[in-house]
């Protein structure tokens, strides 16, 4: 499993396009001839991965947008398994590619 | 029905053409090809690309024939991409040059499947009855080049199965993100062409450890989709993930399918987009709701546990193999026909084809007619 650094910044990898599709009523990571259809949480920690913000920051907007204290550990668990399926490609913060 | 809500054609395959430099004799176009209406037009596609992504479908695949022989392929995947698509090129790689695929780019195209007949030029050429081996390595070159993602597919049979080694190297050497080697589905030109084409079970077994060890070398560094003849299964396969749930094909004169070899299959009208909206295809005509679901299924499937679970199977493969449209598909060993299968397999094992190939072209296409086609084998 992929550890996690709260200083690196996360984008969804080359390979794969995340969009909202309103027929399905959840974002999507679409890829060459697929797609993964991603629950609420996946969905919302996805959308965060931006190439700005650090690991660190999208757990404080998430844990603000929905009024909770402690989201670390299932957004650090959620982005290890995005980043071992290949999903999340990451960056230290500061240094652009 | 029930009430539960409406299905969404996720992957629509848009087949732009039947033209294809290619005469492959496992090509999954209809035999028929050659004697079938006009191509839609430009507006006649954006208007089928706007009604199918107001559904809901999301992963769209241009594909023929060769599509590359559409002079407006770039406009419509320009097209496409603005209303949200994911759009696939699926192509041989003729006519893929360096003016068009940078304008392919330029449209927003996302991904390239480039297809080989085999990993040597000798089969690849042979096949194909083309000299495109050398063609297809600088493609892959070029797609590369402009940082497309690029997945080889390769069609699997009795002639190359053996090769499965070199044919995922080749794979490797091109640098594919992906590669599908997909075992030939025996319908159209494939079913004529069943007694050179299936693999016998020992040749299958080989290439399964062959997969598996190149499997666990190659990690998530390329990744090989492996998709069996269900021959050698005892279960069938659902249709397209069940009639008329996820996958629309629109042929090249309009005819809208619930699978690409559908048009087979008698008693059914399948409706154009010429006449009617794809939504009103999609929901309502005849031919995608007759066998959506479970209500259809005669016995054995209609009593069975997993019915939910394959569907009853694949209605073309029932009627190629049965003659009858709502059979059990005969790879399931409940159903009474299960012998017919087994026939095949051991004809595969024991006795060299009968016939010459067939290859696909026009003049053998207006030679043969559906009833030639579908008698062959059975």
């Amino acid at each position: 499993m992929a550890s996690i650094s709260p200083d690196a910044v996360p984008r969804i990898a080359r390979l794969y396009r995340f969009q909202w599709e309103p027929a399905q009523g959840a974002f999507v990571l679409l890829f060459p001839e697929g797609m993964v259809k991603l629950n609420e949480a996946a969905g919302e920690i996805l959308r965060r991965c931006n190439d700005r913000d650090t690991a660190a920051e999208i757990v404080a907007d998430l844990e603000q947008a929905f009024d909770s204290d402690d989201l670390t550990a299932d957004v650090q668990a959620f982005l290890a398994e995005a980043t071992d399926s290949g999903w999340v490609e990451w960056r230290t913060a500061g240094a652009h590619p | 029905m029930s009430s539960a809500p409406d299905p969404i054609p996720l992957w629509l395959v848009a087949e732009l053409t039947y033209t294809c430099p290619l005469h492959c004799p496992f090509c999954s176009n209809p035999v028929d090809f050659a004697h079938r209406g006009t191509e839609l037009s430009t507006a006649e596609w954006e208007r089928v690309l706007r009604e199918a992504r107001a559904l809901g479908a999301v992963q769209l695949g241009f594909t023929g024939g060769e599509p590359m022989s559409r002079p407006d392929l770039e406009q419509l995947v320009a097209q496409a991409r603005g209303l949200g698509y994911y759009t696939n090129l699926i192509t041989s790689g003729v006519g893929l040059n360096e003016r068009r695929i940078g304008a392919l780019r330029d449209a927003g195209l996302d991904h390239i499947q480039l297809s080989f007949q085999d990993s040597t030029r000798e089969l690849n050429d042979f096949l194909s009855s083309t000299r495109t081996f050398e063609l297809k390595r600088r493609t892959a070159g070029l797609i590369k080049a402009h940082g497309f993602p690029m997945v080889m597919n390769c069609v699997i049979h009795r002639l190359n199965i053996d090769h499965v080694e070199r044919i995922i190297e080749l794979a490797e050497q091109i640098g594919a993100e992906y590669l599908e080697l997909a075992n030939t589905q025996f319908y159209g030109w494939a079913y004529l062409n069943r007694s050179h084409l299936l693999p016998t079970r020992a040749q299958l077994e080989r290439a399964d450890h062959a997969v598996a060890a190149a499997r666990a070398r190659l990690g998530e560094r390329l990744r090989i989709y492996h998709v069996i003849s269900d021959y050698y299964e005892n279960r069938p396969k659902r249709c397209q993930n069940g009639w008329g749930t996820t996958f629309i094909v629109v042929n090249p004169d309009g005819t809208a399918l619930p699978c690409h070899a559908a048009r087979v299959l008698p008693g059914l009208e399948f409706p154009s987009v010429r006449e009617q909206s794809v939504r009103d295809i999609w929901l309502h005509s005849p031919a995608f709701t007759r066998f959506r679901g479970t209500d259809w299924m005669p016995a054995p499937c209609r009593d069975c546990p997993e019915r939910e679970k394959d569907l009853g199977g694949c209605r073309c493969q029932a009627y190629l193999l049965t003659g009858d449209v709502t059979a059990t598909d005969p790879v399931c060993d409940k159903s009474p026909l299960h012998a017919r299968v087994l026939e095949a397999i051991a004809h595969a094992e024991h006795e060299s084809a009968l016939r010459p190939l067939v290859f696909r072209a026009p003049e053998n296409s207006l030679r043969l007619d559906q009833s030639a086609a579908a008698t062959v084998g059975s």
